[in-house]
């Protein structure tokens, strides 16, 4: 088969474009950045990728709620067009401000239907942005996180506290739809000054969620900051590591393997 | 019918919450519940079917809900305050709701007609006033404004009530003509310093003739007349021009010899273009024996023999000559580099200030060359009062127009350039922070972006731009309003009660982003011919100065889209209005420029034409409202001659007790404000967006604040970009000349420190300085500016941008009304940026592994505490002159290079574990932030350290310069003892498994005994809570 191609999507305000296709095309994949605009007047154009994805950033400043304009402008033009190929055996990745898109588009948790808000992520419990590397535990099934059971990965976000109601929250759960949660691991292990693992307040410690079928990932952490070695916050501090084991240093970070994930399930 | 759709946190709300504290922290502790609600008002007539589909549209069904035309008032409350912007104030918020409204409902209108506000419910035990406290400290009066309500009132208004604030202007917007040929000498300078009359001067000479006439046997009366007649005739002036008395001298023999007087449009336009801010005067006029002046004779004379002496090393690709320094990055790309101020505006509104600071520098970058892409933020040092004291201060007599507390200046300032830079998408570092009382008055906020830009655009070189005659004049971007008018004039003038409130813009980063990304992709279509940004003076400063790259202009200003109407041509032409760029766009081109702005929907306008006719011509509907020799607009300004003194000033020693354990004052040095974490700062800001962060701004085990930072530019290439800032104003009042050499030497070494290529290593200087019109100042400036000179040809670091802000003094009242002024510490901002060639050999500044050896490098001279942290840290104690001390350090460049030199093979043959450049506070900081990052105690001797030393606490504090504190591995010592040969170092210590932090002093007895728990809470409460 031929190389598979993800499709980023480029709105006022997103900032996280770059780095995407730099990870998709060092795991393997191709990637164009697109934006929304030539899109919505090429709409055919869709149908030329496996991998659709809704980038980090600030989509229209997160003015009038986070993601929430985005999500809008797509309902409005492309709602149907982006519903199809999520329903197709194609795969769909939201990452920070792309992950709140989805989700008040309606496109994921997806319970039942698309188009309507099922979960939300809101205002951090700081009431503050923050920048800070966290730690992962992989739950539900998703292509997306195959063979993986751990990670650790930078969050960047004011709005990231993964909020539904109880019913809702419970069926996440028993659809085992809860796809990373925040946990203790390897950087909360490494610092010594102690700070809580889950970052937000996220309820049920929620960093991302998977639809029904697992194709569908919307998380707040960022993998595609965590593509290199020396992206880690403790890249040196591992080198001396495995130096003094006599070990080879790690040339790639922990975020690559999920890209690399996606492209193979084409492959 | 203007409408208001009201929505509210259906869920317990995290920022009411967080609001509720800092009420708190107001000293309000009958506060019970806060609850908060955002409002949108739009001023459009909408059918109820879309005001539904409108609402829904802002509202995140889980977790909110929404009222359209009512109120979502909680059961009980005891207060409303609602606090929105006034007419004409940038509402990024209203304006993206605005856009939203019209990308749904497909009708776009012509004027800004969607707001937002918030209303803040109180409950508890709170008065009137209270309620009015709080929203004095939610809210700015100078941008915002404030309705409050009790529940009474309320309930019985049904709501808050809609209120849309428009901007009306009953100005006729037309030129005026300003009679200057015929004015006396007091009459030119009273237009230079406050500018040209408001109104027809006519009507107001005849109503105080008449009125003169009436009083005329009435002394007293008179008296007052004449008092008042002055007062007002200076308030109906339009603002400063700051012109100086000799620039309008030869402005009226300008148009003398025209025959006809000006307009006040080609008056403003002189007032922007020669302005202090835009021409930097001081820096260009002769000063005592330098005829070229102290920015040729030592800042450009640098540059220049360091460029002539690299040869073929040279790797400067534009100095001084553009909208930021560009240096070669490797074979394809160059980095760019512009560090900006936007001092004078944060004072005022702190968060409007520095956004605006951040986003506009970002704009500098975007602006140079053909363009580059911003890939860094260096935001910072902001420079305040001590934030834990009120310090009441007023811009105006009798006790009017009291000004902001240092902590809310802070706070605001931080919280300005985190929305700025995190919205834009570019990766901050914040890495220092000052505090001094000389800041209390004027806050200084430095912003700095770098950027990367391919080298070559469709073959030709990126940094080489031409507007050339024939192409169109095309502004893109935001539209124009009264923001900023006189933003350019007024900071080159200190800041007093007549400081204009026009003055204070608020950048929107979103807008700019969506530009930004819009001109990127035009720029490698090669659809323009040369480009730049709209900062201070607008399109006066922009077209003017591009037209000097075609030889002249054709400005029509009707043609500028505006954001209402009414505004006069003269405002038009110098409004700040944010997010603007000009470009010079090739007409033939333009059909394919204009697409493609609409499709990313950017406005883009034809506002004229380059020319080649030797004239800024400016029409407005028809008129020539401007018709300026180009010669005279950019070189007609007079130079003048500067004389400065130099004072050398005796200041008292400070009387430190003699201690034999200095555990606790190595505690409280570790509190210190210009030494504690600011951890806060940096985990608000994204420091790794864009994928690039190699050594971020917090590191180690510890999170512990670093003094440089790498960044990869090319996500496929291990090239990096190093940042890092030197900046010793504590030592300004002993000795500008050391404190100019200090930050060279702390900037360059905390550079090479991380890993920098010392041949790769560009500075940037930022001049912020006091009273610059005092000789005595002047001669503090020259020094300094020598000190710049003597120590960039010694490391040959070439300077390749700068920037100054002259007059950073405020004069206002004290808290018993008394008339007061309070300077800055001239205040020099050295930032390194330089390059690493592979980001794997890089050096953070957390030890590794028990085990490691600490060295110091270099000597430590405890004869040098002069200004240092650790005197000021006794000062304090001290009422009246501040004990200070007269020796600052000195810095020996050529002991330092050669040390810096072998050091930099060190790390390039990967024998550094860990460094740490030793800054503020001196060797024991640095030892304290090695340990503290590695979470690994420490076994210190101050028996073996090489250098003068005499006393145990004045050898940890000294600021000594030219020092780096390393630890080593064990397997490395040879190797690396070896290539430091013939260099100052010392082994001083090793790393332990423990956490004890331990070191004893000169003569063996432990003066330091504590452990690393301790030292990290020191270290971390000062700011804990901000």
């Amino acid at each position: 088969m031929a190389t598979p191609k993800a499709i980023i999507l480029k709105e006022h305000g997103t900032n996280c474009e770059e780095e995407s296709k730099y990870a998709f095309e060092k795991a393997g994949g191709k990637a164009d950045i697109v934006h929304m605009e030539d899109l919505i007047r090429n709409k055919g154009k869709l149908s030329d990728y496996q991998i659709l994805m809704f980038p980090g950033g600030f989509s229209y400043g997160d003015d009038t709620g986070s993601g929430m304009a985005w999500a809008n402008r797509i309902r409005n033009n492309l709602g149907e067009e982006i519903q199809r190929f999520a329903e197709d055996d194609h795969l769909v990745l939201g990452i920070c401000n792309g992950f709140q898109v989805m989700v008040n588009l309606g496109l994921l948790p997806a319970l039942n239907s698309y188009h309507n808000q099922q979960v939300a992520l809101t205002h951090n419990d700081s009431a503050r942005y923050i920048d800070t590397w966290i730690d992962l535990r992989v739950e539900g099934y998703t292509p997306w996180l195959k063979d993986m059971s751990k990670l650790s990965l930078p969050i960047a976000h004011a709005e990231g506290k993964f909020y539904a109601d109880n019913k809702t929250l419970m069926r996440l759960n028993e659809k085992c739809m809860i796809a990373v949660r925040y946990s203790e691991g390897e950087i909360f292990e490494y610092h010594n000054e102690k700070e809580p693992s889950n970052p937000n307040g996220s309820l049920e410690d929620i960093a991302g969620i998977v639809d029904e079928t697992g194709r569908i990932l919307g998380m707040m952490p960022h993998p595609e900051r965590a593509i290199e070695f020396t992206q880690l916050p403790h890249w040196r501090s591992l080198e001396r590591k495995y130096k003094d084991q006599s070990r080879e240093t790690p040339k790639e970070g922990p975020g690559l393997k999920i890209f690399q994930n996606g492209v193979e399930y084409f492959e | 019918m203007p409408h208001r759709i009201e929505i509210k946190s259906k869920i317990p709300d995290a920022r009411a919450e967080v609001r509720k504290k800092k009420i708190g922290a107001m000293g309000i502790s009958g506060i019970n519940t806060v609850n908060i609600v955002d409002v949108y008002t739009t001023g459009r007539n909408f059918s109820d079917e879309e005001l539904s589909s409108i609402s829904s549209m802002f509202t995140q069904q889980v977790v909110y809900e929404a009222a359209v035309d009512s109120y979502l008032a909680p059961d009980k409350f005891d207060w409303a305050v609602e606090i929105g912007f006034l007419p004409g104030v940038k509402d990024n918020v209203g304006d993206t709701a605005q856009e939203s409204i019209e990308t749904l409902l497909k009708t776009p209108s012509n004027s800004q007609n969607t707001h937002s506000s918030q209303v803040t419910y109180l409950s508890g035990n709170l008065s009137r006033a209270d309620a009015e406290t709080i929203a004095n400290n939610l809210a700015n009066e100078l941008i915002e404004s404030i309705h409050i309500k009790s529940y009474e009132e309320f309930m019985e208004n049904n709501g808050m009530g809609i209120t849309v604030p428009t901007v009306k202007l009953d100005t006729l917007p037309k030129a005026d003509i300003v009679d200057i040929i015929n004015a006396d000498d007091l009459e030119l300078q009273r237009i230079g310093k406050s500018g040209v009359y408001d109104h027809d001067r006519e009507i107001l000479e005849s109503e105080f003739q008449a009125k003169k006439e009436a009083y005329a046997d009435d002394p007293l009366k008179l008296g007052d007349l004449f008092q008042r007649n002055k007062e007002f005739f200076e308030k109906v002036r339009r603002g400063p021009l700051a012109l100086r008395p000799s620039y309008m001298k030869a402005t009226q023999s300008y148009f003398r010899e025209k025959g006809r007087n000006p307009t006040d449009v080609e008056l403003e336009l002189l007032g922007q273009t020669w302005s202090e801010h835009c021409k930097h005067t001081i820096f260009a006029d002769s000063i005592d024996e330098l005829e070229e002046g102290l920015f040729n004779a030592y800042i450009k004379r640098a540059t220049e023999e360091i460029r002539k002496k690299k040869g073929k090393e040279d790797f400067c690709v534009s100095v001084f000559t553009d909208n930021a320094g560009i240096i070669r990055f490797d074979d394809q790309h160059n980095i760019v580099f512009k560090v900006e101020t936007h001092n004078s505006p944060s004072a005022l509104d702190p968060f409007g200030g520095s956004i605006t600071g951040i986003v506009g520098v970002n704009r500098d970058i975007i602006g140079v060359g053909k363009g580059a892409k911003p890939i860094i933020n260096m935001p910072g040092p902001y420079c305040n009062g001590d934030p834990r004291k009120e310090v009441v201060l007023y811009k105006g007599p009798n006790k009017t127009q009291k000004t902001l507390s240092s902590r809310r200046l802070h706070s605001g300032i931080v919280d300005g350039v985190q929305v700025g830079s995190n919205n834009s998408g570019i990766p901050a570092a914040y890495l220092k922070q000052i505090f001094d009382e000389g800041y209390i008055g004027k806050p200084l906020v430095f912003v700095g972006t770098g950027g990367v830009m391919p080298a070559e655009i469709n073959g030709k070189p990126s940094h080489i731009k031409k507007a050339m005659p024939g192409n169109y004049i095309v502004m893109v971007g935001g539209r124009v309003g009264k923001d900023g008018i006189h933003g350019a004039t007024f900071s080159s003038e200190g800041m007093d009660e007549g400081s204009p409130v026009t003055a204070v813009q608020i950048g929107d980063p979103i807008t700019q982003k969506k530009e930004c990304d819009m001109l990127m992709e035009a720029r490698d279509l090669d659809l323009y011919d040369s480009i730049t940004d709209n900062g201070a003076g607008g399109l006066s400063s922009s077209a003017g100065e591009m037209a000097k790259e075609s030889g002249g202009c054709h400005i029509e200003l009707e043609k500028a889209p505006l954001k209402y109407p009414g505004l006069a041509p003269w405002e038009i032409l110098v409004s700040e209005s944010q997010e603007r760029m000009t470009l010079s766009v090739p007409k033939h081109k333009w059909p394919q420029f204009s697409e493609l702005a609409d499709r990313r929907r950017v406005e883009a306008t034809i506002i004229g034409e380059f020319t080649d006719s030797g004239k800024c011509i400016v029409n407005y509907n028809g008129q020539t409202v401007t018709d300026i020799d180009m010669d005279f607009l950019h070189d007609g300004l007079p130079k003048e001659h500067l004389t400065t003194t130099y004072t050398k000033h005796f200041h008292k020693e400070p009387n430190i007790p003699s201690l034999d354990d200095l555990t606790e004052t190595f505690h409280s040095m570790l509190e210190r404000l210009n030494i504690a974490s600011h951890e806060f700062i940096s985990k608000q800001y994204d420091h790794e967006v864009q994928g690039g962060s190699v050594l971020k701004p917090l590191q180690g085990k510890g999170r512990v604040c670093a003094s440089a930072t790498i960044t990869k530019p090319l996500l496929n290439s291990n090239k990096g970009v190093v940042i890092s800032q030197g900046i010793n104003p504590s030592y300004s009042e002993i000795d500008t000349y050391h404190m100019a050499a200090c930050a060279i030497d702390t900037a360059v070494r905390n550079a090479v420190t991380v890993g920098a290529d010392l041949e790769q290593l560009a500075i940037l200087d930022n001049f912020c300085w006091c009273s610059s019109d005092e000789p005595e100042r002047l001669g503090q400036l020259k020094a300094a500016a020598e000190a710049c000179y003597d120590y960039a040809t010694a490391y040959g670091t070439p300077f390749i941008s700068g920037k100054d802000s002259m007059f950073n003094d405020f004069k206002g009242y004290d808290k018993d009304g008394n008339p007061i002024k309070i300077s800055i510490l001239p205040t020099l901002l050295i930032t390194t940026i330089g390059i690493i060639d592979d980001v794997r050999k890089s050096v953070s500044l957390d030890a590794q592994k028990a085990g490691d050896l600490v060295y110091v490098l270099g000597d430590t001279l405890d004869f040098e505490s002069g200004g240092s942290e650790y005197y000021a840290m006794h000062g304090e104690k001290v009422k009246g002159e501040k004990p200070i001390g007269n020796n600052v350090p000195t810095v020996d460049a050529e002991n330092n290079l050669k040390l810096y030199s072998v050091y930099s093979t060190c790390v390039k043959n990967g024998l550094i574990a860990s460094a740490q450049s030793v800054e503020t506070g001196g060797l024991a900081i640095a030892l304290a932030k090695t340990a503290m990052g590695g979470n690994l105690g420490m076994d210190i001797s101050l028996e073996t350290i090489s250098g003068i030393i005499n006393y145990d606490d004045l050898t940890l504090f000294s600021e000594t310069q030219g020092r780096i504190l390393a630890t080593v591995s064990p397997e490395n010592k040879e190797e690396f003892e070896k290539n430091m040969q013939g260099n100052s170092f010392s082994q001083i210590g090793t790393m332990k498994k423990d956490n004890l932090f331990t070191i004893r002093g000169i003569e063996g007895k432990k003066i330091i005994n504590t452990d690393l728990d301790s030292m990290l809470e020191s270290y971390k409460s000062t700011f804990r809570g901000y």
